[in-house]
């Protein structure tokens, strides 16, 4: 008896332990999130306070970022990104599962070639060949324009079918061979078979082309070059951080922050799951 | 796998086959192309590739001869002032432009390479209807071959748009990239006003052992990057795995919403919260102000300022976002421990830290080894936590174009941007290739997602 109440407790303890843990740990987690909330909502503009907490809030900061367009035209940015967002997820979407279908269910001479290729080639630093990309664009005459940043975010998507053809290999291939038998071609097969099948694998991929065009302002920044009409967000955002902007503008700054982190996070949280499965599927299969 | 060379009826080299085998049609076809299929009533086959035969011998012969020369000579001609007798003023003459020329010449290395595939194409196409014809079967016209690209040649309908797109920005950018690193294309040969020309391997004795400042920055570099990969990645896979099994315990309450407290701080976009930390951490920002006003410290500390500091302030960060990642991805596995394991140690009597370390740590480390290694390959090429933490500062005259922090990655962007050495750029990404691809195939061919690809079909 005695000997039970006493592991309860410890149990109690353990407990009490743990969610004092996760809570500690969490509000740390929290600090920086809700720091740029309550910059957002400042009322008194500047990158650096000599106080923690705004002496007043306000919703200005948001009004002005998305009506004032004398020096940064956020909602441009933002229809910008959107646009070169969906381009570029459909085309990488279709890259991907496409090179990824053929890997992992069609046997062919160059198969295992083509792949050792494509991790080969995924060894080099991206920003390797950045400035030869640059001169390429501005050969074929299309640098600073929407087009060519759609065509650098998912050009070279065909490289990135690890993680799908990861998925593809899990599928049974007697479906496949089923659908052969009743005399479906591949491609029909493909098309009815195999992609009704790959929800979680789709979402992903989907999800992570969808989202880079709202992250990368590196590229966006070469391409772009000084044409701020055609900036995307992020690349809009980092540049409210030059030196003779950002006493002006970092509360703004901080609301388009909070501005496109909500959508973005929301998209991510809901889809985690489907996250979780591409990454580990290919990754972390024992 | 068992099944793949079934259907391999032709030689391995078809210009073998065609010698050894072929009849005069395919004989004819090693010059003319096509010649075969137009002969067997393949007309549009056969006409395609006679086109492309006559488009390309007009390319080399209008620019490919001149594109390939220049690119060996990599031109010539410096632009400079000439006298002009007519104006009687020296007038600017356009010299040549090495820059160009070297990527018209990689340009026609790839038509080059896509011919020579063709040719080998239209050999084999020659060969096939050689054999059709000889056993009586009916040759197929263009619309059954336009079929079989539906069907078993699906692979390649499938493939060519990928593949373009990765040959036109992967491959010859990269191909371009890796050319210019055996040149001498720094700030100080810049087209169109210098030439830069071929210089061999001196880059990479430059670079690794000079003893000049650019090799005296690539070593400290390069011992920051590994040391930086090496903590980046044990401290959040031990941070990551602590904290998935603290959110997994069986009595915790509200997992979901836990999770989501952490899984913020990757949902979020990374230049957000690393351009928002980084203000923070400034002598004048808001943990300096907090601190101070809480009255804990006098001085600023100096979190990015000081090189020693800013090395651990970057670690420290950057735990805030791997922590939850890997606690992310590992969750998953931990509740895929097989029960019975632990069941069977309760029985032999072992206690909670016993089944920790002999159960769930070696299951989770033989779990995840591959992800540990694609996350210490990640952590090597970390561009954003540097450059948006730190811009790879503080900044010193020690080093060439680097500041303390700088990864071989970011000093490789600033090469690049900023300083324009693109040749040492180039070397440098070549360099971490070798890296990445050392650490990778040492590994990567023996997890079971290589080997096993069929275990699951």
């Amino acid at each position: 008896m005695f000997n039970s109440g006493s592991m309860s407790r410890n149990k109690k303890m353990k407990d009490v332990a743990s969610y004092i843990a996760l809570s500690v740990l969490s509000f740390i987690w929290m600090i920086p999130i809700m720091w740029v909330v309550m910059t957002s909502f400042r009322e008194e503009s500047g990158s650096y306070t000599s106080y923690f907490f705004p002496k007043g809030y306000t919703i200005d900061n948001y009004v002005k970022l998305l009506t004032d367009n004398t020096q940064f035209h956020f909602t441009r940015w933002f229809t910008n990104t959107l646009f070169v967002a969906v381009c570029s997820c459909v085309i990488s979407t279709f890259f991907v599962l496409a090179v990824s279908y053929v890997m992992s269910r069609m046997r062919f001479r160059m198969r295992k070639s083509l792949m050792n290729i494509a991790m080969i080639l995924g060894m080099f630093p991206g920003f390797m060949s950045m400035i030869a990309i640059y001169y390429i664009l501005k050969g074929i005459g299309i640098t600073q324009s929407l087009a060519a940043l759609i065509m650098v975010y998912s050009g070279g998507a065909g490289l990135g079918f690890f993680i799908a053809k990861g998925f593809f290999d899990t599928l049974p291939r007697a479906l496949d061979e089923a659908a052969y038998l009743d005399g479906a071609t591949r491609m029909q097969t493909f098309f009815k078979i195999t992609v009704p099948l790959s929800k979680p694998i789709i979402v992903y991929t989907v999800l992570t082309s969808f989202l880079s065009p709202w992250m990368d302002f590196i590229f966006a920044s070469v391409i772009m070059g000084d044409n701020y009409d055609n900036y995307t967000v992020a690349l809009g955002l980092f540049k409210m951080l030059e030196r003779e902007f950002i006493n002006d503008y970092y509360t703004q700054f901080a609301a388009g922050c909070v501005l496109i982190s909500i959508p973005i996070a929301a998209l991510f949280i809901s889809m985690q799951k489907y996250y979780v499965e591409g990454v580990s599927g290919g990754a972390v299969k024992g | 796998m068992g099944k793949t060379g079934k259907k391999r009826v032709l030689p391995e080299s078809a210009v073998a086959g065609v010698v050894s085998k072929g009849d005069i049609w395919a004989k004819l076809s090693l010059v003319i192309m096509g010649i075969a299929n137009l002969r067997r009533k393949q007309i549009v086959k056969g006409c395609v590739f006679l086109f492309l035969e006559v488009s390309f011998l007009l390319y080399m012969a209008k620019s490919g001869i001149e594109a390939l020369k220049g690119m060996i000579t990599l031109g010539t001609q410096t632009q400079g002032w000439v006298f002009d007798e007519e104006l009687g003023i020296d007038v600017l003459a356009e010299g040549d432009n090495s820059m160009l020329l070297l990527l018209w010449g990689v340009l026609c290395l790839f038509v080059i390479v896509a011919f020579v595939m063709t040719w080998r194409a239209n050999l084999k196409s020659a060969l096939e209807v050689q054999e059709l014809e000889a056993k009586g079967k009916h040759i197929p016209g263009f619309i059954d071959d336009v079929k079989t690209y539906l069907d078993a040649k699906f692979h390649r309908t499938m493939l060519a748009l990928p593949m373009l797109g990765v040959l036109a920005f992967t491959v010859m950018p990269l191909v371009y990239m890796i050319l210019v690193a055996f040149t001498n294309y720094d700030n100080t040969h810049q087209p169109p006003g210098n030439l830069f020309t071929w210089i061999g391997l001196d880059n990479f004795g430059t670079i690794l052992g000079s003893g000049g400042l650019i090799s005296q920055t690539f070593w400290p570099v390069l011992g920051w990057t590994i040391t930086w990969a090496v903590f980046a990645t044990l401290l959040n896979y031990i941070g990551g795995i602590l904290l998935a099994l603290l959110i997994n315990r069986k009595s915790v309450k509200f997992k979901p919403f836990w999770r989501t407290m952490f899984v913020m701080s990757i949902a979020i976009p990374s230049f957000v919260s690393l351009l928002v930390m980084k203000t923070m951490l400034q002598p004048d920002g808001a943990v300096n102000v907090l601190l101070k006003s809480m009255g804990w410290i006098k001085e600023s500390i100096p979190f990015l300022t000081d090189a020693t500091m800013a090395k651990i302030t970057i670690i420290v960060v950057n735990l805030w976002i791997g922590i939850p990642y890997t606690m992310l991805i590992t969750s998953g596995i931990l509740m895929n421990i097989p029960e019975s394991l632990y069941e069977a140690a309760r029985v032999d009597g072992a206690n909670a830290s016993v089944m920790f370390r002999k159960i769930t740590m070696p299951y989770v480390i033989f779990v995840t080894t591959p992800y540990l290694i694609t996350q210490f390959i990640g952590n090597i090429n970390n561009f954003n936590v540097i450059y948006l933490l730190s811009g790879g500062g503080p900044s010193t005259l020690d080093y060439y174009q680097a500041g303390k922090t700088d990864l071989l990655v970011t000093w490789l962007y600033k090469l690049t941007v900023s300083s324009k050495d693109y040749s040492y750029a180039s070397t440098i990404g070549i360099l971490v290739f070798v890296i990445s691809a050392v650490f990778s195939l040492l590994t990567y061919r023996r997890t079971s997602a290589y080997n096993n690809e069929e275990a699951f079909q």
